[in-house]
């Protein structure tokens, strides 16, 4: 039988070395882009467009040929197919087409604006103000509904403290990793990476809730008089289901993440990476905590520190 | 047992077969509804939101202008040959937005200028051709003579609704100074002759389609009342006409300040590239249901094909739905069908958490058909609590869709939704149909079949 419990400290060492990179790089990104994610266009308002070119061009082209018009601040991306993603100050449509038939000029190539996306400033400050908001409820209504679904359990709250914990680890690497994809590739945050997020979060907990319905069968059921032992037995008794659960969702995303397309590329993403450490933090992390609260072992969360006999 | 099973069988059956000829062909008319309804990043088209600076309207009639407001930019989008374009008036904080949707093929930017304009209402009478023409009549402006269109500026007060005594609608309206200098002009030149009412160059129609066209019967000065409309479209011409006396720009606010003509928010996809969407995101699907299925049946053998089948059903019923669905149709964007394939992907979920348990009832020893019944017992508290959590996130995300930027999020949410909802309905009740009744009639009993790899002592004695 596989020791999860008993291998706790490497789960926190790991989770906490993710973490620590993830402060890392959004600290690194509030220095050098003045805010720890990258913000789309939804989040700063301003316009951004799909320009699809023909014969293809090289980004640097694209790149100097807007800066001699004057758009030094714009940013590009490139979406594959000869398409580039271009995120500038707020332009309007009109201003988009005239620009558009001025870069083809310039580079020899025809120009097609296959997507074109202004926000405004007032649109975008609500938008990322009801974001926050809707990560923040959906936190709090996870805690409530756990604290709920486990009322039968000896300090229900602790259940469900443990497992928002796992919920704001998993936030935390995805946010981290994106942080990094923001300085590195200039990947920015959108409306869509805050669904990803929730649609996340949802599936942790989900998760988790199923791990811990097995902790509470056996617990009621009292197999085992340890905590220790029965959470370990529930562990590898729900692992299966676990595993085969993440594994058929990870297929269908991969499909999505491959074959989908640029316009929900990073989305899915999001998604991906969320099935992997939703699962791992259901079985690694908020089981663990349990274990940890219920036996007030609070040394096994450091990494170095003697055992607890 | 087995007769239920039978019944809730043949149940399944006629709802795959309902939902099957639902959506075969996708875009036959089924109750009403043609194909799936697609959002504007498949389809193509554009989405803009305005603000109205309601600055120069009585706070008490803001509510009222802004649906003629509303009613004004449908007939104008209308006019240019526009069809299923969808206007919509929305009130937040206080604050007016028109968000007007336009199919792809549509010509956004004469849609944009059209949008813009003072919806000015003109009242025109016939030329000796038949034709309609403006009715003119001269003012005195600052001591000069100036010839002037009868319209809609010059209403007093708001028109209003009343009823005669046999409880006909009225529509009444009141002329300023100038409106009265002008419409006893017309109004006396007009006596037994016909009135209509134009916006741009369309007439005002009624909803049986013919020109809204009063007959003048008296000298109208202070005001008049219109007769013989039906109430439907008295209460719109009101409306009309009421947005039509006061200039409501359209544009947005930017630091107290007023931009006429530019959006709010603006999202424009051209059609060819939603074409390559939905071609990428078949393939997408495709190859991960295959990859899923594969998946399933190596894993989970027979009861991995039951799984299948019932997945199979579930992919059906689920289209079936986004077709049908009442009320408010469901628009599939590109974030949607991504929900969509999500769900499917954890629809699969529900079934792997009865298997899994079936599984560990058949280590532990029960028989076959008992070891189903308690799997599907047992599993329902976890897949019940479990989805709950789904069910919370998608509802916060619905709110949050609500938002303006964020249209496609509500999308994403009202898919995943539906779509466990539905994958709950199929693991509870198609895939233990269909298992009972392969347990029932015992045509297979091998238990390797069901995922063992070692035979249990007791689970040789299928019952």
């Amino acid at each position: 039988m596989i020791d999860f419990v008993g291998n706790k400290r490497w789960f926190f060492l790991a989770s906490g070395i993710l973490i620590v990179i993830a402060i890392v790089s959004l600290i690194v990104s509030q220095i050098q882009i003045d805010s720890p994610l990258r913000m789309g266009t939804d989040f700063t308002g301003g316009t951004s467009m799909i320009l699809e070119f023909s014969p293809p061009v090289e980004q640097g082209q694209l790149r100097e040929e807007m800066v001699d018009l004057g758009y030094d601040e714009a940013r590009i991306q490139d979406a594959g197919e000869g398409s580039f993603i271009v995120y500038t100050r707020e332009i309007t449509s009109d201003e988009a087409t005239t620009l558009a038939e001025k870069v083809g000029a310039a580079l020899g190539s025809q120009i097609e604006i296959t997507d074109y996306y202004l926000v405004s400033a007032t649109v975008a400050a609500r938008t990322a103000r009801n974001a926050v908001i809707a990560v923040v409820i959906a936190a709090v209504a996870m805690l409530f509904y756990i604290v709920w679904a486990f009322r039968r359990m000896p300090s229900p709250f602790r259940w469900g403290t443990c497992a928002i914990i796992a919920l704001i680890h998993d936030v935390f690497i995805i946010v981290g990793i994106f942080s990094i994809l923001g300085g590195l590739a200039g990947v920015a945050i959108d409306a869509l990476f805050i669904t990803g997020l929730l649609a996340v979060v949802g599936y942790s907990i989900n998760n988790t809730v199923v791990v811990f319905d097995r902790i509470r069968e056996n617990v009621l059921k009292q197999v085992r008089p340890d905590f220790a032992a029965t959470v370990n037995d529930s562990l590898v008794e729900t692992l299966g289901r676990c595993l085969n659960t993440a594994l058929t969702t990870f297929f269908v995303l991969l499909a999505l993440f491959l074959f989908g397309g640029a316009t929900i590329h990073y989305f899915v993403l999001v998604l991906l990476i969320g099935v992997i450490i939703g699962t791992y933090s259901s079985i690694c992390i908020s089981s663990q905590l349990l274990v940890v609260w219920e036996k007030r072992d609070w040394r096994a969360l450091l990494p170095f520190a003697k055992r607890a006999t | 047992m087995r007769r239920g099973n039978i019944y809730l069988l043949i149940f399944i059956l006629a709802l795959f077969g309902f939902a099957l000829w639902s959506i075969i062909p996708l875009d036959r008319d089924v109750f009403g509804r043609e194909g799936l309804r697609l959002g504007l990043d498949l389809a193509g088209g554009s989405y803009l939101v305005y603000q109205a600076n309601v600055t120069d309207v009585e706070p008490e009639n803001r509510d009222e202008i802004m649906q003629g407001v509303k009613g004004v930019i449908e007939r104008r989008i209308d006019a240019l040959g526009i069809t299923e374009a969808v206007v919509q008036l929305q009130k937040r904080e206080g604050e007016y937005n028109i968000s007007i949707q336009l199919p792809g093929i549509a010509d956004i930017q004469r849609a944009k200028e059209m949008v813009g304009r003072f919806s000015l209402l003109e009242f025109r009478e016939r030329d000796e051709e038949g034709k309609w023409i403006p009715a003119t009549g001269t003012v005195t402006v600052n001591g000069e003579e100036e010839e002037q269109v009868l319209s809609s500026r010059y209403f007093k007060e708001n028109t209003y609704i009343d009823v005669d005594q046999l409880g006909r609608p009225l529509l009444v309206f009141e002329w300023d100074d100038t409106g009265q200098q002008l419409s006893k002009q017309i109004t006396g030149r007009l006596i037994g002759k016909q009135m209509a009412i134009f916006l741009g160059d369309e007439p005002l129609r009624g909803e049986e389609g013919d020109i809204i066209a009063p007959v003048v019967r008296d000298v109208i000065e202070e005001s008049g009342v219109i007769e013989g409309l039906s109430l439907t479209d008295a209460q719109e011409l009101s409306r009309l006409l009421n947005a039509g006396r006061i200039d409501v720009p359209l544009g947005r606010w930017v630091d107290g300040e007023f931009q006429p003509s530019v959006p709010l928010y603006e999202r424009t996809v051209d059609a060819t590239l939603g074409q390559d969407s939905i071609r990428k995101s078949i393939i997408a699907a495709a190859v991960g249901i295959v990859l899923l299925l594969i998946f399933m049946l190596v894993y989970y053998r027979l009861p991995g094909l039951v799984a299948c089948l019932s997945l199979g059903i579930y992919g059906v019923v689920l289209l079936s739905i986004f077709k049908l669905w009442p009320i408010t149709p469901i628009t599939l964007t590109l974030p949607g069908v991504a929900g969509f394939i999500l769900s499917l992907g954890m629809a699969v979920d529900a079934n792997v958490l009865i298997f899994e348990r079936t599984k560990e009832e058949m280590r532990g020893g029960r028989s076959l058909g008992a070891a189903v019944e308690t799997g599907f017992n047992r599993a329902w508290t976890a897949i019940r609590d479990s989805n709950i959590t789904t069910f919370i996130a998608c509802f916060i995300l619905i709110w949050l869709g609500s938002t303006l930027g964020a249209f496609m999020v509500k999308d994403f949410a009202q898919t995943l939704l539906i779509g466990v909802a539905l994958s709950m309905f199929t693991a509870i009740v198609v895939t233990r149909t269909f298992l009972r009744l392969i347990v029932g009639s015992r045509l297979v009993t091998n238990p390797t079949a069901y995922g063992l790899t070692r035979l249990p002592g007791e689970a040789r004695n299928v019952k």
